[in-house]
């Protein structure tokens, strides 16, 4: 009896903390350390999603609201944008005049300006030395900017680029008084200001960032339902899958596939959805490899039986014949639909001069894991033995992540380096201009990411035409030219796109996963 | 003794140097680069160069030794490059947490193998003895991070009476069930390993001094079980701290794989991170307070075992 009673009071000591949260919504993220807080967030996009928008607004934000297609943009701090007509190349933001930040000031054009300076000025006091330039990817389009008035400004590229809004919608804005009041920017993280639907109450390093709703939000349809938000870096997948099973967290990113079974079983409500990702090859299609010939990329893409590599990841992905799925209005229509086709696979492979007396060795670098990387290894063993069937031998190269992210960024036959067919990784394309730095021949390496060389005159005359068209029809039309001249061209073996999957505890009500990398927390509420 | 003392920490010196030496050279031959870490995958090469700059990457690697080592010795250990922030605090919080962890794993594993060990030496050969060495066989060879797992799925998955992971309620410590029972999982996880080992010590040196001449002796002038027990504790002890001394400095450090599944933030997830961002400055300032931590435990066993057994100082 002693014991029982020993045992009950032990359970109701060990149940209560938990329950007494009602309000607050827990979430493991699967980063390694919280995400930098201070509207420069690192983790790439899984810190867009968490110490980014919640926190903050960019001039330009991203739409969650219709969660039927990929998601896209919306007015953020600026109501409206154009393109000044006497100068393609001079965007001009009209802002919001009724922002608040945290701290209780208003947001003007000059504090968009302090902002830019931030990231662009080096003589700037306040200039981010340390982070600024992690995000020149998002800022280096921008030559110069200026103020029109208190509610407008100006931003100028380089040259004409169409698709300024998308870069400039990872560039946070983040209050100039607050950061004089503290006076360096590894201090500002610990208790920043930004004007977006959460404020930071506290971040612990490497254990949480607390959030509580800002009720003074601007755009009152998303004032956060939930009164608390608790991030949690848990980078282990069955460490986040026991953390939701005990019910020490509402919510987590990633659960690994073989898990999602008993999950599901337990209760739990699995979410996924498409969002523009795709996990394929980069294809190496200099002189040095055989993949520079179109029959063999294109005959890798009949190879290999997708619907078997979705199911060994529990439904969490579907098929990619291409950059972007079939049902996305960028597809197009590609002549080569690639299905699972050994027959086809292995008649182009012997036009290309390949069999079973001289088959066909690729090395092929791939990561151990890796935001957006899905499973890699598992995944890679499937792959391979598809390509063993058509008499493909496949020599992987494993290599943590930040290895494969080093190789990517030297271009594929450069001298000193490993020979290497392919290099294997998840890639997002939320955002166009990612088709653009992929795929152009303007843009190898070191100037971009296109690793293997990859040139053909159709898709660059669209990728160029692409970046100086402003009709956003347009944009879509060119878009879906020049995609599916990539799907023919084959320049990458097209595997799966990713769904995203989260688990969410039955508690948790009104989640509409948007198509995007980012989500919205704001409309989330508990029930009890 | 003083002079023994002074000797012993003189050794510490060059040990240290050497171990700082290792630490660096470690972090800088292994491949990939800090940088690739905190920028996205399509940045140019200029860009990261210029920041390979930032951080003094770009200088030999005699310089960038030197100039680590004068900081570290003045308690700076640069910024974390993944993070931009000082890494001494991090570092400083995250020792603290590993070393209660490694503390109550220790003493746990430190009582359990007294106790099997000793009922194994003193009833040799019979079944408890088998018993007691089985459980110490099976802590000393199943994967603890194994282990771990199977703890949390019965203990926080099926009975939920205990959580599975972080250390307790946001805020700061506090010495009350809410934050202590976060410490019951993987304390007793990482227990297991020093009670294997301890066990085995503990049994060898029993059952061998149990069958000394002065035991049988002091037998014979009718002493009391409770007065050769004392006797046994007394000369086992040296051996047990040493061994034991080294088990608290390697759950300090080696408890890794622990931390990343109990999500325990301490030195062990940091070295985790620390390489998986190729974060160099935090595993460099990581592994070398982990391993002074070492010299210093083996100081202060070696002064410890001299103090109880002053034969010692002679070898």
């Amino acid at each position: 009896m002693k014991m029982f009673l020993g045992l009950t009071l032990a359970s109701t000591l060990a149940f209560s903390p938990f329950h007494a949260l009602a309000s607050t919504l827990r979430i493991a993220m699967t980063t390694t350390d919280v995400p930098t807080t201070g509207g420069i967030p690192d983790n790439g996009s899984e810190g867009g999603r968490f110490a980014g928008y919640p926190i903050y607004d960019a001039l330009v934000n991203w739409d969650f609201t219709d969660t039927s297609g990929p998601a896209g943009l919306t007015p953020g701090l600026a109501t409206s944008w154009s393109i000044d007509p006497d100068d393609e190349r001079r965007w001009i933001f009209n802002l919001r005049e009724d922002v608040l930040f945290h701290d209780g000031t208003s947001m003007t054009a000059d504090d968009i300006i302090w902002n830019l300076d931030r990231h662009l000025n080096e003589n700037a006091p306040h200039y981010d030395r340390v982070q600024a330039p992690t995000y020149r990817t998002y800022t280096g389009q921008i030559a110069s900017y200026e103020k029109i008035d208190d509610f407008t400004v100006a931003i100028v590229t380089h040259e004409p680029f169409s698709m300024l809004d998308y870069l400039i919608s990872r560039v946070f804005i983040v209050s100039p008084t607050r950061f004089e009041e503290i006076g360096d920017w590894v201090q500002f993280q610990s208790s920043p200001s930004g004007t977006g639907p959460f404020i930071v109450e506290k971040v612990t390093p490497r254990t949480s960032i607390e959030l509580v709703r800002n009720e003074n939000y601007w755009d009152e349809t998303r004032i956060p339902k939930v009164e608390k938000l608790v991030l949690m870096p848990i980078p282990d997948s069955n460490t986040r899958t026991a953390a939701l099973r005990s019910g020490q967290v509402d919510w987590i990113e990633v659960p690994a596939p073989d898990s999602i079974p008993s999950l599901v079983g337990a209760g739990f409500n699995i979410v996924t959805k498409p969002y523009p990702h795709v996990w394929s090859w980069s294809m190496n299609t200099t002189d040095e490899s055989p993949l520079n010939d179109v029959q063999v990329r294109r005959a890798l893409n009949y190879a290999i039986d997708r619907d078997a590599i979705v199911e060994l990841l529990n439904n969490t992905a579907i098929p990619a014949i291409g950059i972007y799925p079939p049902d996305n209005p960028y597809f197009g229509s590609p002549e080569h639909i690639y299905s699972y086709d050994p027959e086809r696979a292995t008649e182009m492979l012997s036009e290309a001069g390949y069999g079973p007396d001289n088959p066909l060795r690729l090395v092929v670098n791939l990561p151990t894991a890796g935001s957006g990387n899905m499973v890699p290894l598992a995944m890679s063993e499937l792959v391979q033995l598809y390509l063993a069937e058509i008499g493909v031998v496949v020599d992987y190269e494993v290599a943590e992540w930040g290895v494969v992210l080093r190789n990517m960024r030297t271009a594929a036959g450069t001298a000193g380096e490993p020979h290497r067919d392919a290099i294997n990784h998840g890639q997002p394309f939320g955002d166009p201009t990612n088709l653009f730095r992929s795929h152009a021949s303007s843009q190898f390496p070191p100037v971009g990411g296109n690793w293997g060389l990859h040139e053909h005159s159709e898709i660059d005359r669209y990728l160029n035409e692409l970046i100086t068209i402003f009709d956003p029809q347009e944009q879509i039309e060119v878009m879906a030219k020049a995609h599916q001249a990539i799907v023919d061209q084959a320049p990458r073996l097209f595997v799966v796109h990713d769904l995203n999957p989260r688990a969410l505890s039955p508690k948790i009500m009104g989640f509409d996963q948007a198509q995007s990398w980012y989500q919205d927390f704001t409309q989330v509420w508990i029930e009890e | 003794m003083l002079e023994y003392t002074l000797k012993r920490i003189a050794y510490t010196i060059p040990i240290g140097l050497a171990v700082s030496l290792v630490c660096f050279m470690l972090v800088h031959i292994s491949p990939g680069d800090p940088i690739d870490s905190i920028v996205p995958p399509d940045t140019p090469t200029e860009v990261i160069e210029q920041i390979r700059a930032e951080y003094g990457l770009d200088r030999p690697l005699p310089v960038q030794y030197g100039l680590w080592l004068s900081r570290a010795l003045q308690g700076d250990f640069g910024e974390s490059i993944s993070k931009g922030r000082p890494i001494g605090p991090d570092l400083w919080v995250a020792t603290k947490n590993s070393l209660m962890l490694a503390a109550f794993g220790a003493t746990l594993g430190f009582v359990i193998g007294c106790v099997l060990g000793g009922a194994a030496g003193a009833f040799r050969d019979s079944w408890i003895d088998k018993l007691c060495l089985g459980i110490a066989l099976f802590g000393v060879s199943v994967p603890h991070y194994w282990l771990g797992m199977v703890l949390v799925i019965i203990f926080s998955v099926q009975l939920n009476l205990l959580p599975s992971m972080g250390m307790g309620p946001t805020g700061p410590w506090a010495w009350d069930w809410d934050h202590l029972r976060f410490l019951v999982l993987p304390a007793v996880t990482l227990s297991l390993i020093p009670a294997g080992l301890v066990t085995r010590t503990v049994r060898g040196l029993v059952s061998d001094i149990m069958g000394q001449d002065y035991i049988t002796t002091l037998r014979g002038k009718g002493l009391r079980t409770s007065g050769i027990v004392l006797h046994v504790i007394k000369n086992a002890a040296p051996t047990t701290l040493a061994v034991m001394g080294l088990q608290l400095a390697s759950l300090l450090g080696g408890s890794i794989l622990v931390e990343a599944v109990f999500a325990w933030p301490g030195t062990g997830m940091l070295l985790n991170n620390a390489i998986f961002q190729r974060d160099l400055p935090v595993l460099q300032a990581t592994t070398l307070v982990l391993a002074f931590f070492f010299v210093f435990l083996n100081l202060i066993v070696d002064l410890a075992q001299t103090a109880l057994d002053p034969r010692m100082r002679r070898t």
